[in-house]
């Protein structure tokens, strides 16, 4: 029911509407939820709006987190 | 697809898995309850169990709201389409959902009540304008992932006057039923749900952020690590779960930061304040009448509120009593507890909600799960 999807928006319309491409599937969907989107940028998306940004910034921390490039706790191997 | 794939990579998966096994303590039990469905459902799809040490466990929570759904709801919404001859627009998720007199949205559909299936709230704004003659309720329900779509065509259909359309609101809220299950016997007194921290909502608090849930750890002193719902987001959160366990913490930390802030989504939040406030109870299936834990309209916008417009008494209707779904969605029970776990009730047959959508406990456990050795039972 929470599903959401990250989808890249590729192109913005008129009523804040946006057109996202899901893995070369486009779609509109409403950017009414969310502020200052740009084509390029990727969104969250759940029964057809966008409800947050997403920050590549931020998902290449986790990445680094899940290769184990963190700071190692103490009495970690 | 980009930020879906890499978050499911195999070999990275080994590298968490080994590093939960070296770090959680052989001494010890975690048991940690992954609110929502959609991490249910990764946890059974890609087989997360498997990859967890036997210490480690995990306890499927409420957050799934077609399971938390109560028939009394469902039997409201199929009166309505069928006295009122209302056009009655839902989320494909609550179709099949059993209703008293071995009905459905779905059969219910069949013997002829005008009930469509939407992707979107706005189809069903855009039915109302089509067909301005009939009456369009649309069936609101999820948790604050699907209220702010709902509070904002509630406010186009005013901005656009249309006087055809109206929501049956079901909205329900997370951390009400959170801090239920902490203050339940079951976690409080009698010692049978273990919990010693939580996988936090991933969605959900793309809108709500990661400060509501600063009470359940500081109040209650669990530990809360907000996750996305791919399986490589829900491990790294079991292993920050387990470092906090072992270092005798208890905070929110935030796995899913690539989309939840502290604060959320201020703009959505807005938007629900404006439309929906609390209501005084709720009553949700296996927790009962949670106080405060669901949304209604606000005075000023009764006019859509399906519930003011037509004549809509309460009703409340006891589950199957061979059903389990109360006590699985409590904790207690796991689904092969059940006695018609997967003989009479299966996807295709289900008897209670949690088989019915796919984030329910006994339907991921059925769909993904149910051949496994009784190690990784669900």
């Amino acid at each position: 029911m929470c599903l959401a999807i990250p989808a890249k928006v590729v192109e913005l319309r008129e009523g804040d509407l946006a057109v996202i491409d899901l893995g070369g599937v486009r779609k509109e969907i409403s950017l009414a939820l969310v502020e200052d989107v740009a084509p390029g940028d990727f969104v969250i998306v759940h029964v057809g709006y966008a409800l947050q940004k997403l920050d590549p910034e931020e998902a290449e921390k986790t990445l680094a987190l899940f290769a184990g490039l963190e700071a190692v706790p103490v009495g970690a191997a | 697809m980009k930020y879906v794939d890499e978050f499911r990579d195999g070999e990275l998966a080994k590298g968490i898995a080994a590093r939960i096994a070296t770090e959680a303590d052989p001494s010890r039990t975690y048991h940690f309850m992954e609110f929502c469905g959609g991490h249910t459902h990764a946890i059974s799809r890609y087989g997360v169990k498997d990859l967890l040490p036997e210490n480690v466990v995990m306890v499927h929570g409420p957050g799934c709201p077609v399971c938390v759904l109560p028939i009394g709801r469902i039997d409201m919404a199929i009166e309505l389409a069928i006295r009122e001859k209302a056009i009655l627009c839902t989320y494909a998720d609550t179709m099949r959902v059993p209703a008293s007199g071995g009905l459905s949205l779905m059969k219910a559909k069949a013997k002829g009540a005008d009930i469509r299936m939407v992707y979107s709230a706005s189809d069903a704004l855009r039915i109302a304008t089509e067909e301005p003659q009939r009456q369009v309720v649309f069936l609101a329900i999820g948790f604050e992932t699907t209220t702010p779509p709902t509070a904002l065509v509630v406010r186009q259909a005013a901005a656009m006057g249309l006087t055809n359309f109206s929501v049956f609101c079901n909205h329900v809220l997370t951390p009400s039923a959170i801090a239920h299950i902490l203050e339940s016997p079951e976690v409080r007194e009698l010692g049978t749900v273990k919990i010693d921290g939580f996988v936090g909502p991933a969605h959900v608090s793309t809108i709500i952020g990661s400060q509501p849930y600063d009470y359940f750890a500081e109040e209650y002193a669990k530990p809360v690590v907000i996750a996305g719902f791919e399986p490589l987001d829900v491990m790294q959160a079991i292993l920050m779960l387990v470092r906090q366990v072992n270092e005798g913490r208890a905070e929110v930390e935030n796995e899913f930061s690539r989309a939840v802030t502290a604060d959320g989504n201020a703009k959505a939040k807005a938007l629900v304040a404006e439309v929906f406030e609390l209501r005084r109870a709720f009553e949700w299936r296996g927790l009962g009448r949670v106080p405060y834990s669901a949304l209604k309209f606000k005075d000023e916008w009764a006019a859509f509120d399906a519930e003011r417009r037509f004549d809509m008494p309460e009703r409340s209707v006891a589950d199957n009593k061979a059903c389990e779904c109360g006590a699985i969605l409590r904790g207690v029970k796991k689904p092969t507890d059940c006695k018609v776990f997967g003989t009479v009730c299966t996807p295709e047959t289900p008897i209670g909600s949690c088989m019915v959508s796919s984030e329910g406990a006994c339907a991921a456990h059925y769909t993904y799960g149910r051949f496994r050795t009784s190690k990784a039972a669900a």
